[in-house]
């Protein structure tokens, strides 16, 4: 790493906050969370990075009676990109309600397709701390990587507002 | 097993030519940074003469092989069955005995379902000894790459045969006195691999072939990381059937071998069917040709086979044994290299002995990308994952390794550059302290 470009993308792709996010994740402690209560919407994904073996499964509950996402709760083993993406998701999607989660996902797809090029203000704003995830999309290897967590959000999304629907007289 | 002579080994002079025929070597990566090339395990680098023979095809010889009555169709077809010769002396055989196929995994396929049609009544009476029955065992290794078990998987549930396999111990080598178990009256097709992708072992393949002859069942070997490191002679192995991929032998992608003895060949029911392997074709029925032809329908990889025969030419030109005197020498070296490392566990032999070049590790604390990815800002190019072979990480308790991986032009720069970069690795994570 004496070259600048190369330590410049690389000091790019590992901000300190997605180190930090990778050794002390926020939500990873599915195995240790209880069941759901009865009447609580909830669904769980499992999703695999077919190239590396990684996997996650993500959990979602709904607040009762509203749209909203009261927990993200998570499992998985891979890459310190993968699970801080994770863990970033879980701090923005709790308290969001499914509309604003699912858009955030579609943000966050955005981001990556970016190629690293300046994103604007407004989907940087809507993101939050998962800009900082702008630098992945430099390196095209890796975004599967960071979609991984985002995958397994979409699908629970889609499940537990199907369960919602059906729990609704 | 495989005897390698040091004193085969290439002289700096020797490696230094060696390197010099492969273009792509000198590029650099952007910025200028030199290119450490060490995932040949994945697909090798490719020297002048085998990209001269693709090119050389096309512009001197192109035409349709073995239909054409015309004098360039001639030559192409001489071109073609030149090489399949070159490759099949390369692993010692007969040319009719070595069948095209778009890669190994085509050539693993091609016989899991010719084995198929065989178990459903296809080909002669002689095809019924490849027919399987309810019951029936097919023996494979916990150390296969998937393009060796996922076949075998299908093809069991298709017939209703079991599959079973022989466990790898904790040194990363099979557990070959697991034979004598595992190998009984049911058991119709052994098939594993010469040497692992992973973990660098090479088998004791003649215990594979001594414990599968005992009770009359197939042998399938997958050469495929073998070639490129280690003599081969498939006569002299015994086994029934090899495959291999051009690719990591320093040919062109989209091309490898099938080898199948000759009287087994003979009658093994075709697999892909159409033009240029039928004799006589009516309304309702066809008549097939001998082998190899019966199993190549269609337009084949001409050019691409044709460069495998001059990848095949080179390695031997160079010689068998020098080439893995060579890769003993490296896979001491990057064994060392891994070794010296703190937090880095090798998953594989530790011995150069019985060893390819290939060295997968762990690094405590780091995943495989991670890496993967430092290692690539120091322009050292490595495999990370599971390498397709998802039981084998799994049975030492990995989802992914990185693998640093070897060919005959690797020298002794590209280990040092990867020992100075794997170095980097747990201090830029900030994980340095050994718990």
């Amino acid at each position: 790493m004496t070259v600048s470009t190369t330590s410049s993308a690389m000091a790019q792709l590992y901000q300190e906050l997605i180190l930090d996010h990778a050794r002390t994740p926020e939500g990873r402690t599915l195995a240790e969370a209880a069941l759901p209560a009865d009447g609580v919407a909830w669904a769980e994904s499992h999703q695999v990075n077919p190239t590396c073996g990684d996997e996650i499964t993500l959990r979602i509950e709904l607040e009762p009676g509203t749209d909203r996402v009261a927990q993200v709760r998570w499992d998985g083993q891979g890459c310190s990109i993968s699970q801080a993406s994770a863990s970033v998701l879980t701090g923005l999607v709790e308290g969001a309600s499914v509309t604003d989660a699912e858009r955030l996902g579609e943000d966050f797809r955005a981001l990556m397709q970016s190629r690293g090029s300046e994103v604007d203000a407004a989907l940087a704003e809507r993101l939050g701390d998962a800009t900082v995830f702008t630098g992945v999309a430099q390196f095209p290897a890796r975004i599967k990587c960071a979609l991984l967590g985002w995958a397994a959000l979409r699908d629970a999304l889609a499940h537990a507002t199907a369960v919602a629907k059906e729990e609704t007289p | 097993m495989t005897a390698v002579h040091e004193q085969d080994r290439l002289t700096a002079a020797e490696l230094a030519a060696v390197r010099a025929d492969f273009p792509l070597l000198a590029r650099t990566l952007p910025g200028g940074r030199p290119l450490v090339y060490l995932d040949s395990g994945a697909t090798s680098q490719k020297p002048d003469c085998v990209l001269d023979a693709e090119q050389d095809f096309y512009t001197q010889r192109n035409a349709a092989v073995h239909r054409g009555a015309h004098h360039l169709a001639s030559e192409a077809t001489e071109a073609f069955e030149a090489a399949r010769g070159h490759v099949a002396s390369f692993v010692g055989v007969d040319p009719g005995e070595i069948v095209w196929t778009s890669n190994a995994t085509a050539g693993l396929n091609l016989l899991a379902y010719a084995f198929g049609n065989a178990t459903a009544g296809r080909g002669g009476a002689g095809a019924r000894r490849f027919a399987l029955a309810e019951g029936d065992e097919i023996l494979v290794t916990e150390a296969e790459h998937h393009a060796n078990l996922v076949p075998w998987q299908e093809l069991a549930a298709r017939t209703g045969a079991v599959l079973r396999w022989v466990e790898v111990g904790d040194d990363g080598r099979l557990r070959t006195e697991q034979l004598d178990e595992l190998v009984g009256a049911r058991t119709r097709v052994v098939a594993f691999t010469h040497a692992s992708n992973v973990t660098g072992a090479v088998t004791d393949v003649a215990a594979f072939v001594a414990a599968a002859r005992r009770v009359g069942a197939l042998t399938v070997l997958d050469a495929c990381q073998s070639v490129a490191h280690l003599p081969v002679d498939l006569r002299a192995l015994d086994v029934d059937f090899a495959v291999f991929s051009g690719h990591k032998m320093l040919a062109p992608t989209g091309v490898g071998a099938l080898y199948g003895r000759r009287e087994l060949l003979a009658d093994l029911p075709p697999v892909t069917t159409g033009g240029s392997m039928v004799q006589v074709v009516t309304m309702t029925e066809s008549t097939y040709m001998e082998p190899p032809q019966r199993f190549e329908a269609g337009t084949q990889m001409v050019s691409q086979a044709v460069a495998m025969g001059a990848a095949a030419q080179y390695l031997s030109e160079l010689g068998m044994s020098a080439v893995a005197a060579h890769g003993r020498a490296i896979t001491e070296l990057l064994l060392e290299a891994a070794t010296a490392v703190p937090g880095v566990r090798v998953i594989g032999p530790l011995d150069a002995r019985d060893r390819i070049p290939n060295v997968s590790f762990v690094v405590d604390g780091v995943h495989a990308h991670d890496v993967g990815q430092v290692l690539d800002a120091a322009g050292v190019a490595v495999r990370v994952g599971h390498h397709c072979a998802q039981p084998l990480h799994r049975r030492f308790g990995v989802a992914a390794t990185t693998r640093a991986s070897a060919a005959v032009y690797t020298n002794e720069q590209d280990v040092a550059a990867f020992r100075e970069a794997l170095g980097t690795v747990r201090t830029f994570f900030g994980v340095e302290e050994v718990a």
